[in-house]
């Protein structure tokens, strides 16, 4: 009995609330049940649209782009439809764009180097490069890319010497750009394919280089 | 945005969730049925209070962002998305329940 009463709460408070694990039901993501499942019940959407689009989601990543870039580098006229065209030469390539938004892709140059943002929100060529890394979306990434863009650069290990130029583009909903890196010194003997698995993804925002 | 002034870029990334793909998912379908625009996602992400801004993660913000475009063009209901949330609330699963 005198247990009892000299109860206390040692270690960690058991009335505390319960860590955000990732099955935890927020308001959020009852928020997105319902809507979802209201827009199938009024037959706007079915449950295998919304399947084969985060499959859709899924099957695009970094690779894509490297494709491209790999592709770029072993052959000039692909890369000079590529720089005039992004979206018809990505088709042509068999990436399908099933967006409708241009894709531009920007080349960097021993005199320019290209770096991607979107000041507004999260615009990123998903087409080629997949859902963006979370820093792409911070406050911080996005307010200092345009204004401080070398320092930027920097915190990323990019150092680029002073006369090089360095571009920003500002991405919107209707134009996404996709850096297009300088090929590695000594790859001359590689084919496409060991090209393309050097390609990395922030290479191809830009915040880094090969 | 641009501009701001603003501390180092944290190189964060996560493995997106299922349900903020689904939430991606619904933005894509919805736009390409012409029952959203990405201009009125924006719309409505910035018109979220900047507490609501800071505070909500990237796909908090375009579920709240959908939902009021939705209300707001009539395609649902404000009473038709209480009882559905009502309903979500009593199930036993929780989150397990409603996934395609």
């Amino acid at each position: 009995m005198m247990d009892n009463v000299t109860h206390t709460h040692e270690g960690p408070d058991p009335h505390a609330p319960r860590p955000d694990h990732d099955d935890t039901l927020t308001h959020h993501k009852r928020l997105e049940i319902a809507v979802r499942e209201l827009l199938i019940e009024k037959g706007i959407l079915t449950a295998d649209e919304i399947r084969e689009a985060v499959e859709r989601m899924d099957a695009r990543g970094p690779h894509l782009g490297a494709k491209l870039v790999a592709k770029a580098w072993v052959d000039p006229a692909f890369k000079a439809r590529l720089v005039e065209n992004g979206s018809a030469a990505a088709e042509e390539a068999g990436v399908q764009m099933d967006q409708p938004t241009r894709l531009i892709v920007v080349e960097n140059t021993p005199q320019v180097h290209n770096l991607v943002v979107c000041t507004l929100c999260s615009c990123y060529p998903r087409m080629v490069l997949g859902i963006p890394p979370d820093w792409y979306k911070s406050r911080a990434y996005r307010s200092r890319a345009v204004h401080e863009p070398r320092a930027v650069l920097a915190e990323f290990g990019t150092r680029l010497s002073d006369d090089v130029t360095v571009r920003v583009h500002d991405s919107t909903a209707d134009m996404r750009y996709l850096v297009l890196p300088m090929r590695p010194a000594g790859t001359d003997d590689f084919d496409e394919a060991k090209l393309a698995a050097l390609v990395t993804r922030d290479s191809m925002i830009g915040v880094t280089t090969l | 945005m641009g501009g701001l002034q603003a501390g180092p870029v944290e190189r964060v990334e996560h493995d997106y969730q299922l349900w903020e793909k689904r939430v991606d998912a619904l933005m894509v379908l919805l736009s390409r049925k012409r029952r959203f625009t990405v201009d009125e996602l924006r719309k409505g992400i910035e018109s979220l209070p900047g507490d609501a801004y800071d505070r909500l993660t990237y796909y908090e913000r375009w579920i709240s962002s959908i939902t009021s475009a939705l209300i707001h063009r009539g395609t649902i209901s404000i009473e038709e998305l209480r009882a559905k949330l009502a309903d979500i609330e009593q199930r036993p699963d929780g989150p397990k329940v409603g996934t395609p």
